[in-house]
C-alpha cells in the first residue's frame, strides 16, 4: 500500500517538475522517447507532459508488444484457428488486433474458430493436456519480459511428452528495436531514451551500453511510477546538458547490470535468434526476434502446420508505422478518433492501453481542441 | 403472491430442501413457497391483502417509478448479499429523482436446485434492508428456470415513491460554475465483490457500501439550496455517471483527482487487478450537482449525515462544446476520464 502512493506523492512530482524547469536550457529542445507502453501509460494517465518545459518531448516508442506485431503473423493465428481448427490460445489484448480481411482473432471467434484469452502460457499448457485429441497453439508475443514463461511451457510440454502443443513464437528483442530506430530518421530526432523497467530487470542494464557508447544517446533505465519517469527525466537532461552519455539506473530497487541469468539462460536454452523479423512499423530488422531450436522444433507452430509468411500492409490511412518510429503523434493520423477509436481499433496502436493512439486517445484527446478549456491545479 | 393455501401436509425443508419445477407451476407448491418463505420473511397487510396485485392509497404528489435487475455473482458477498442490493439499488433509484421511496415490487427467477436455506437467507436480508429503510415489498412474482438456465437467483425490483412539491431534479441541469460534490469513499463494491471472485486476501478486507440513501437525499433535499443533479455511480462508476450527465447537460467537467477518495484497500486491490477506482462499481454512494453558491451548505449537510461523513467536493461544471471530463492528476498534470472503452466487469449488481 505505502509502496504505491509513495511513488504517486504530488508534493515530490512538483518539486522534480520544478527541478527539471530549472534546469533544462531555454534554448534548448529536448527530445526524449519513451521506449516502452508502460511508460506511454503512465506519461498519459498521470497527465506528466503537463509537468515539463514545453522543450521538452516526450516521444512515444515501440515498446507496446501488440502494436509492432505484424499483420502476417496475426494472419496465421487466424488461419491456424479457422482453417486448422486448432485451438489457439493467446493474451487478451492480442485478440483485437486487426489484420487481413477486416478480420481479428475475436472475430474469427464469432465465425466458429476456437480462440481463447489466457492470463499465462501454462494456462494453454493445462489446456492441452487436458484435451489430448486437440491441437493447443499458444501465439506467444512479447518483449523480453514474456520470453521466460514461454520458454518454460515449452520445456514443460516436452517433459510431459505432449504431441499437441506448440507456439507460434513471436517474441522480440528490445535493443534490437532501439538499433532500428537510431540507424533511421530517429538517430537525428532523438536525444536520449527513458529505458524499459521490466525487460531490464531480464536483461540488465548492459544491453544498452552501446546506445550511449555508439550514438551518443544517453539512456536511463526507469520504473513505471509516476516519480520513476519524472526522475529519469531530470537525469536524462542533466546528462544532455553535460554532454554526457551513459547508460544509468533510476530503477536500482528492481534493475541490475547483469539482469536476471537464470531467466537468461532459460531463454538461451529454447530459443535462438531468427536471421529477421518484420515489425509493424519499423520494417525487417535483422537478429530482431527468437524462433525455437532444433532440438524444440516439435513445438513450433510455424514448422509443425507449414506456416508461409507473407507480409500485408497496413491500413492505407493507418500512420502506426510513423508512430512507431517516433516520427508522427497520434493526432497527425487523419483517421484518429473518427474512424479509428479504441472501441473499433483500425491500427495496432488503438488496441492496447499501453499504443500511443489508445494512451492519447483515452488520457490526452482534449489537447487538440484548443477552444476546450485548460483547468489549474486546485 | 396469493397467500391463502393453509394446511399443508409437510411444512417446507428450509434446511435441506431445494427449488424445483413445482416451485413455479402455480400449484400448491408455489403457494406454500409463498406463504412459508416469502411471506414468512416480508410480511406486512399489503402483500396480505393475497392478491396478485397491493392495492394502495393515493400517495398524493408527482411519482417516480424505477426498475432494476440484480445479477450479481457471487450472490452473498462482503457488506451484502443479492437480496439487499435489490432492495437498496431501486431505493436508490428513486431517491435519486428526489422522491420519497415508498413501496418495493419484487420478481425471482429462481434455478432448479437452488437450495431453500440459501433462498430463506436473501429474502431475509431482503426483509431486513426494507425494514431498515422502512420501504415495504408489497407485491412480487416467482418463476423457476430449469438447472443450467440461470444462475441461483436473478431479483428484479421495482419501486415507487412521491417528489416533494418544488423539486425537479435531472441529468440535463447541471450549468457551468455549478460544483460536483461526492458522498464518500468509490469502488468498494466492485472491490469486495471482484476480490472475493478472485480470492485475493487484503490487509484490510474489502466491504461493500450497498446501502439506501433516500435519508440522505432527504438530508440534501432539506437544505433548500439549488440541487440540480443527484445520481448513484453504480456500474462504471463514477467516471461513467459523470460522462452520462456531462453529455446529458452538454456541459464539460473538471475533478481534482486529490479530492477524490479511495480508500488504500481498494487502490491496492485495484492497482493489482489493473483496474482504475474511477471506473468500479459503487452501491451506496451519491453525486451532487448544485449551485456554486450552496456547495459548502449541501457538502456540511452531506458530512453531517452517517451515510456521508467522508463527503467531498471533486470538482466543477465548465462550459465545454465536447462534453469531457478532465481531471487535475495527484501529480499536478490533465487527463481526460474518458467513458468505459473495451470489458466491462461483468455481473458486479
Ligand atoms: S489512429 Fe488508428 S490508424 Fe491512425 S495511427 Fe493510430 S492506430 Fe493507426
Amino acid at each position: 500500500m505505502k509502496y504505491i502512493t509513495e511513488f504517486r506523492d504530488g508534493e515530490l512530482a512538483r518539486s522534480l517538475a520544478a527541478a527539471i524547469a530549472r534546469e533544462v536550457e531555454p534554448t534548448h529542445e529536448y527530445r526524449l522517447m519513451e521506449f516502452c507502453g508502460g511508460h506511454t501509460h503512465a506519461i498519459s494517465r498521470y497527465g506528466l507532459s503537463d509537468l515539463l518545459p514545453a522543450n521538452v518531448r516526450l516521444i512515444h516508442g515501440p515498446g507496446c508488444p501488440v502494436c509492432v506485431l505484424p499483420i502476417g503473423r496475426v494472419d496465421h493465428a487466424i488461419k491456424l484457428a479457422l482453417q486448422h481448427e486448432v485451438t489457439l490460445c493467446t493474451y487478451g489484448d492480442c485478440l483485437r488486433v486487426p489484420a487481413s480481411e477486416g478480420l481479428s482473432l475475436l472475430k474469427a471467434r464469432a465465425r466458429g474458430a476456437d480462440v481463447r484469452m489466457v492470463y499465462s502460457t501454462l494456462d494453454a499448457l493445462k489446456l492441452a493436456q487436458a484435451n489430448p485429441n486437440q491441437q493447443v497453439v499458444f501465439f506467444a508475443i512479447g518483449f523480453e519480459t514474456t520470453t521466460p514463461p514461454s520458454a518454460v511451457a515449452i520445456k514443460q510440454a516436452q517433459a510431459l511428452g505432449l504431441k499437441n502443443f506448440s507456439v507460434i513464437c513471436n517474441h522480440v528483442l528490445t535493443p534490437a528495436a532501439m538499433h532500428a530506430i537510431l540507424a533511421g530518421d530517429g538517430g537525428k530526432l532523438l536525444h536520449g531514451f527513458v529505458g524499459p523497467a521490466h525487460v531490464s530487470t531480464v536483461i540488465g542494464s548492459a544491453p544498452y551500453e552501446p546506445f550511449a557508447r555508439d550514438y551518443g544517446k544517453p539512456v536511463v533505465i526507469a520504473g513505471f511510477e509516476p516519480l520513476d519517469v519524472m526522475q529519469a527525466i531530470l537525469m536524462l537532461i542533466r546528462q544532455i546538458n553535460a554532454g554526457r552519455a551513459e547508460v544509468e539506473n533510476e530503477f536500482t530497487r528492481a534493475v541490475t547490470a547483469e539482469g536476471n541469468r537464470k531467466a537468461q539462460a532459460l531463454v538461451a536454452d529454447v530459443f535462438e535468434l531468427r536471421d529477421a523479423f518484420e515489425w509493424r512499423g519499423l520494417g525487417v530488422i535483422p537478429h530482431s526476434a527468437l524462433k525455437l531450436r532444433e532440438a524444440y522444433a516439435e513445438f513450433d507452430a510455424e514448422r509443425r502446420f507449414g506456416l508461409e509468411y507473407r507480409s500485408v500492409p497496413d491500413h492505407q490511412a493507418c500512420e502506426c508505422g510513423a508512430i512507431l518510429r517516433g516520427e508522427k503523434r497520434p493526432q497527425q493520423c487523419r483517421i484518429f478518433g473518427t474512424a479509428c477509436t479504441p472501441d473499433n481499433p483500425v491500427g495496432a496502436c488503438m488496441v492496447s492501453s499501453e499504443g500511443a493512439c489508445a494512451a492519447h486517445y483515452t488520457y490526452g484527446r482534449f489537447r487538440e481542441h484548443s477552444d476546450s478549456p485548460l483547468p489549474q491545479a486546485g | 403472491m396469493s397467500l391463502k393455501k393453509p394446511n399443508y401436509i409437510r411444512p417446507l425443508d428450509l434446511k435441506n430442501g431445494r427449488v424445483d419445477m413445482s416451485h413455479g407451476s402455480g400449484g400448491r407448491a408455489m403457494a406454500q413457497l409463498i406463504a412459508e418463505l416469502f411471506a414468512a420473511e416480508l410480511g406486512n397487510p399489503y402483500l396480505a391483502q393475497g392478491n396478485d396485485g397491493a392495492l394502495l392509497p393515493p400517495p398524493g404528489g408527482r411519482l417516480v417509478m424505477a426498475t432494476d435487475s440484480h445479477v450479481v455473482s457471487p450472490l452473498f458477498f462482503p457488506g451484502g448479499d443479492i437480496g439487499a442490493l435489490a432492495v437498496h439499488g431501486t431505493i436508490n433509484d428513486v431517491a435519486m429523482m428526489g422522491a420519497t421511496p415508498l413501496y418495493l415490487a419484487a420478481g425471482f427467477i429462481l434455478e432448479e436446485g437452488f437450495p431453500l436455506a440459501d433462498l430463506q437467507r436473501i429474502v431475509r436480508s431482503m426483509a431486513q434492508a426494507s425494514r431498515d429503510a422502512g420501504v415495504l415489498v408489497v407485491t412480487g412474482d416467482t418463476k423457476v428456470v430449469e438447472q443450467g438456465k440461470g444462475d441461483g437467483v436473478f431479483i428484479t425490483t421495482t419501486g415507487v415513491g412521491v417528489v416533494r412539491d418544488g423539486v425537479t431534479l435531472s441529468g440535463d441541469l447541471a450549468r457551468p460554475g455549478d460544483r460536483i460534490l461526492l458522498s464518500g469513499h468509490i469502488g468498494d463494491h466492485g472491490m469486495a465483490i471482484l476480490s472475493q471472485r478472485e480470492g485475493l486476501q487484503f490487509d484490510a478486507s474489502i466491504v461493500s457500501d450497498s446501502t439506501a440513501l433516500h435519508t440522505l437525499t432527504a438530508a440534501l433535499l432539506d437544505c433548500g439550496g439549488q440541487l440540480r443533479v443527484l445520481r448513484d455511480p453504480t456500474r462504471g462508476g463514477l467516471a461513467t455517471t459523470l460522462n452520462e450527465i456531462a453529455s446529458q447537460s452538454g456541459v464539460g467537467m473538471v475533478l481534482q483527482e486529490s479530492a477524490i477518495p479511495v480508500r488504500p484497500a481498494v487502490d491496492a486491490a485495484c492497482e493489482l487487478l489493473g483496474l482504475d477506482p474511477l471506473y468500479v462499481a459503487n452501491e451506496g454512494k451519491l453525486i451532487a450537482i448544485c449551485a456554486p453558491a450552496d456547495a459548502p451548505r449541501l457538502l456540511a449537510a452531506l458530512r453531517a449525515h452517517p451515510l456521508g461523513t467522508d463527503a467531498a467536493d471533486i470538482g466543477e461544471v465548465i462550459a465545454d462544446a465536447h462534453g469531457f471530463v478532465q481531471m487535475v492528476t495527484r501529480m499536478g498534470g490533465r487527463r481526460v476520464v474518458d467513458w468505459l472503452t473495451g470489458e466491462q466487469l461483468p455481473r458486479i449488481c
